[in-house]
C-alpha cells in the first residue's frame, strides 16, 4: 500500500453489531455451508454469532451492521446453501432475500480449497442479481494445500469481482467491503456469467424471454425466470401471477434511479 | 395488473408448460448440468496447483475415521475418552466448590440468626433459594467446564458431520432421511437446537421424523445428570481403578441407546404414521481445521457452559424457593412435597424410581438441568443431611436414607435420556411445525417410552432379584 491514500480501502470502518435503526445500504451474505460465512459476518459486524465447523449450522437469518465510508450497513447471513434450487426451507429463506429482500449487494462466501463446488451456488446468484460479490474464502487453507487462486480470472469469467479474503485473520475483509461499496455505487460495471446449456436448454429459455419481456419490460434477471418456469417452480409463478415480482422490480429501479441521481448531486458539488 | 398485462401473463405461462412438457429430458437435470459445467471450467481456469506439496493426511485420517469398520468403534472410544476425563477431573473441583459454597450458606445464615431476622426468611433465602443455587453451581459446573471444551473442540476440527457419515446408512435404514444423523448430533448440544437444525431437511415427512426423535439425543442439560449419577453412584459400585472407566462407559451405554431408540422410533414412525421413501442426499465433509483455542473457550465456556448454568440457576432458584415452600408447610404432620412425593410414590416405584424422583421430573419440566438438584432439596428437606455435601454423603443420603439400589440408578438415567423434551424444545417444535397434533405427540411420546421401558427393566430386575 503506497500512494492511495484516499482510496475506499482507507476509509475508516466500524462494527456496528446489533444497531440496525438506521442503514443506508442492505447486503446479503450468502454462500456454500462451512465456507467461514459467519466468520466473514462476525468479523464485519463485530458480533459473536456462534461459528462451527459443520455444514447446516446457520439455518435462520441472522443480521448485524458495520459503517464504512460514513455509511451504515445492514449484513443479513443467510442460511448456508449449495443450491437455490430445491424446496428444503434454508435454500428459500436465502432465495427468497436475494429476490425479494432487494439487498443492494450480495456477497456470496466461497471455499477457496474446493472452488468448483462452490461456483454452482455463485452461478445460481448471478442469475438473479448483477450485483453480486464473491468472497473467495480460506485463502489460507488453499495455500496449504498448494492451491492458487487466480482471483483476477475469477473476476473476468464471473463478471462480477472476486475479492480473496481469510476471515479468520481478517485478511482482504477491507477490499471486500470497499468493493461491495464500490459495486453499489456503480464504479464497478458488473457484466454476469450467464450460464451457457445444451441446445435445447438455450432454445426453451430465449423462447420465453420476448414473452417475459412483454410482460415484464427490462426485467433484468428475465433469463432467471424463464429458467424458473421452465423448471415448474410455483413461488416464482405465483408472483409473476400476482404481479409482485414486477413490483419488486419496479421499486429497484427506483431505488437506483433515485441513487444516480444522488451521485450526480454529490458529483456536482 | 391491466387486462393486458394478464393476458400476455397467461401466454407466458402457457408456454412456458409446453415447453417443459416437451423437453427431451427433465429441465432441471438439464440446468443442474450447465451449472456444473460452467463451474467446471471456470474453476479450471482460476485454480492451479502449486508444485506437488499435495498433504493428503486428511483423506487418510477421513478414510480411517470414516471407515465401516474402525467407524463407529472409534466414534465410540472419542465419546468415552471425553466422559472418561470429565468423569475424573470433576470429582475435586466440585468438592471444592461446594464446601466454599455451603460454608456461605452456614455463615450467612448463622449471621442472620444472629441479626434476629425471622426464621422463615433466613429459611426460605438460605436454605431455600441459595442451597439449590448451590447444588447446581456445585454438581454442575466442573463437568460442564470440562464437557463442553472438549465437545466443542470436536465440533471445530469437524468430527461431528463424520459422526453423521458414520451413522447415515442406519438412517436410511430407517426410513428416515441422513441428514437426520446431523440433526441428531446437534440435538446433543440442545434438543432446541437440533429441532430448528431440521429446516435442512427438504421433505416434510422425514423432517416431523427427525423433529419427533431429536430428544433422544441427551442434551447438554441431561448430560451433568447422566454423567453426576455415573460419577456418583456407578463408580462407587466398582473399584477404584477401573471406576471413572466404567463411569464413563455407561454414559456412553446411555448414548448409545438413545441412538437406538432414536433410530427404532424414526423406523417405526416412517412405516406408520409418516410412510415413504428415504430421499437421497450428498454429505460434504468438511476440512479439518486446527480449533482455535481462544474461540473454544470463549464459545464453550461464555456461550455453552454459562448459558447453560444461567438457565439452570434461573430455573432452580424458584424451584428451590418453591420446594423449601412445599416442604415447610406441614399437613397432618407431613411437609406438602413429601405428601406429593408420597402421592406419586406408587407410579414411581412401578417404573423403578420413587415419587420423589417424579415429582423432581415434573418441577423440571422447564429445565432438565435441575431434575438432579430438585430431587436433593425434597430429600433434603426431609432428611436429616445437613452437613456439607460430598460424594459419600450423597450416596449415604440416596442409598442409605432414601432407598435407592443400582436399579434406581440406572433407571434414572434411561428416565432422563427418554422422558419429555423440556419446555423449550416443545415450544420449537411447535414453532418449527404449527401443530398441536405434532407437538403433543413430540413431548407425550417419549414420555410414554420412557415409563414402558422403565418399567420394563424395573419388572425384569424384580424378576430376577426375587
Amino acid at each position: 500500500m503506497s500512494d492511495c491514500a484516499d482510496c475506499p480501502a482507507h476509509e475508516s470502518l466500524a462494527q456496528m453489531g446489533l444497531k440496525l435503526d438506521k442503514f443506508d445500504r442492505v447486503v446479503a451474505l450468502a454462500g456454500n455451508p462451512n465456507t467461514g460465512k459467519s466468520t466473514v459476518f462476525n468479523a464485519l459486524t463485530g458480533l459473536k454469532q456462534h461459528t462451527g465447523n459443520w455444514p447446516g449450522k446457520t439455518v435462520t437469518r441472522a443480521e448485524g451492521g458495520y459503517e464504512f465510508a460514513g455509511l451504515r450497513y445492514k449484513l443479513v447471513d443467510l442460511p448456508g446453501t449449495y443450491s437455490l434450487l430445491s424446496a428444503s426451507q434454508d435454500e428459500q429463506i436465502a432465495r427468497d432475500f436475494i429476490l425479494f429482500g432487494q439487498p443492494d449487494c450480495t456477497i456470496v462466501v466461497t471455499d477457496a480449497t474446493c472452488l468448483e463446488r462452490n461456483l454452482n451456488l455463485v452461478l445460481q446468484v448471478l442469475e438473479i442479481s448483477d450485483r453480486v460479490v464473491v468472497c473467495v474464502n480460506l485463502m489460507d487453507e488453499a495455500r496449504r494445500k498448494g492451491l492458487e487462486v487466480d482471483t483476477r480470472t475469477l473476476t473476468r469469467d464471473l463478471g462480477v469481482p472476486a475479492v480473496p479474503t481469510t476471515a479468520s485473520t481478517g485478511e482482504g475483509l477491507r477490499e471486500l467491503i470497499s468493493t461491495v461499496a464500490s459495486v453499489i455505487e456503480g464504479k464497478i460495471a458488473t457484466a454476469p456469467h450467464r450460464v451457457q446449456g445444451g441446445g435445447e436448454f438455450q432454445r426453451a429459455v430465449s423462447e420465453l424471454l420476448p414473452l417475459i419481456e412483454d410482460v415484464a419490460p427490462g426485467l433484468p434477471n428475465a433469463r432467471w425466470v424463464a429458467m424458473r418456469l421452465l423448471d415448474g417452480d410455483l413461488r416464482v409463478r405465483q408472483a409473476l401471477e400476482s404481479g409482485d415480482l414486477l413490483k419488486i422490480e419496479a421499486r429497484q429501479r427506483e431505488a437506483g434511479q433515485r441513487f444516480s441521481r444522488k451521485m450526480a448531486l454529490e458529483g456536482a458539488q | 395488473m391491466t387486462p393486458n398485462t394478464e393476458h400476455s401473463t397467461g401466454a407466458l405461462l402457457q408456454r412456458a408448460d409446453e415447453l417443459r412438457r416437451n423437453l427431451s429430458g427433465n429441465f432441471r437435470d438439464q440446468l443442474v448440468q450447465a451449472l456444473y459445467a460452467d463451474a467446471e471450467s471456470i474453476a479450471r481456469r482460476a485454480v492451479q496447483p502449486v508444485g506437488n506439496r499435495r498433504r493428503d493426511w486428511d483423506q487418510q485420517l477421513d478414510r480411517l475415521v470414516t471407515s465401516p469398520v474402525f467407524g463407529l468403534p472409534l466414534m465410540l472410544a472419542l465419546l468415552a475418552l471425553v466422559f472418561w476425563l470429565t468423569i475424573s477431573g470433576a470429582n475435586v473441583p466440585s468438592a471444592m466448590i461446594a464446601d466454599a459454597l455451603f460454608w456461605i450458606e452456614e455463615r450467612a445464615s448463622a449471621l442472620f440468626d444472629a441479626w434476629g431476622v425471622p426464621w422463615w426468611i433466613t429459611g426460605f433465602l438460605w436454605h431455600g433459594t441459595y442451597r439449590g443455587l448451590a447444588w447446581v453451581v456445585s454438581v454442575m459446573l466442573p463437568p460442564m467446564a470440562i464437557f463442553f471444551p472438549c465437545f466443542t473442540i470436536l465440533e471445530d476440527l469437524g468430527y461431528l458431520p463424520r459422526v453423521a457419515f458414520n451413522l447415515d446408512w442406519l438412517f436410511k435404514k430407517a426410513g428416515a432421511h441422513g441428514k437426520q444423523s446431523l440433526t441428531m448430533t446437534m440435538g446433543f448440544g440442545c434438543n432446541a437446537a437440533g429441532v430448528i437444525a431440521t429446516r435442512i431437511i427438504d421433505s416434510p415427512r422425514e423432517r416431523l421424523i427427525a423433529i419427533l426423535t431429536n430428544n433422544f439425543a441427551p442434551c447438554n442439560g441431561r448430560f451433568p445428570t447422566l454423567i453426576m449419577l455415573a460419577t456418583v453412584f456407578v463408580a462407587a459400585a466398582f473399584p477404584p481403578a477401573i471406576a471413572s472407566v466404567v463411569a464413563a462407559g455407561s454414559v456412553v451405554m446411555v448414548v448409545v441407546i438413545g441412538i437406538l431408540f432414536t433410530l427404532i422410533v424414526s423406523a417405526f414412525l416412517s412405516r406408520t404414521l409418516l410412510k415413504g421413501e428415504a430421499s437421497a442426499f450428498t454429505l460434504e465433509l468438511p476440512p479439518y481445521r486446527r480449533p482455535n483455542i481462544g474461540r473454544i473457550l470463549y464459545t464453550s465456556l461464555i456461550d455453552r457452559t454459562l448459558f447453560v448454568l444461567w438457565r439452570a440457576i434461573q430455573t432452580a432458584a424458584p424451584a428451590g424457593a418453591a420446594i423449601w415452600v412445599l416442604g415447610n408447610i406441614f399437613v397432618g404432620g407431613q411437609s406438602l412435597a413429601w405428601q406429593v412425593a408420597n402421592a406419586l410414590d406408587p407410579l414411581g416405584l412401578l417404573i423403578g424410581l420413587d415419587g420423589v424422583i417424579l415429582l423432581a421430573f415434573i418441577i423440571a419440566i422447564p429445565a432438565n438441568e435441575i431434575v438432579v438438584p430438585t430431587m436433593l432439596m425434597v430429600y433434603m428437606g426431609v432428611g436429616m443431611m445437613t452437613d456439607v455435601p460430598s460424594y459419600a454423603a450423597l450416596r449415604e443420603l440416596l442409598i442409605g436414607q432414601h432407598g435407592w439400589t443400582m436399579l434406581t440408578v440406572v433407571n434414572l438415567m434411561l428416565f432422563s435420556l427418554l422422558h419429555n423434551p423440556c419446555a423449550t424444545t416443545i415450544l420449537t417444535m411447535w414453532k418449527e411445525t404449527r401443530s398441536w397434533k405434532w407437538t403433543t405427540l413430540g413431548a407425550l411420546g417419549p414420555l410414554g417410552i420412557a415409563f414402558l421401558v422403565t418399567f420394563t427393566t424395573a419388572a425384569v430386575a424384580r424378576l430376577l432379584g426375587g
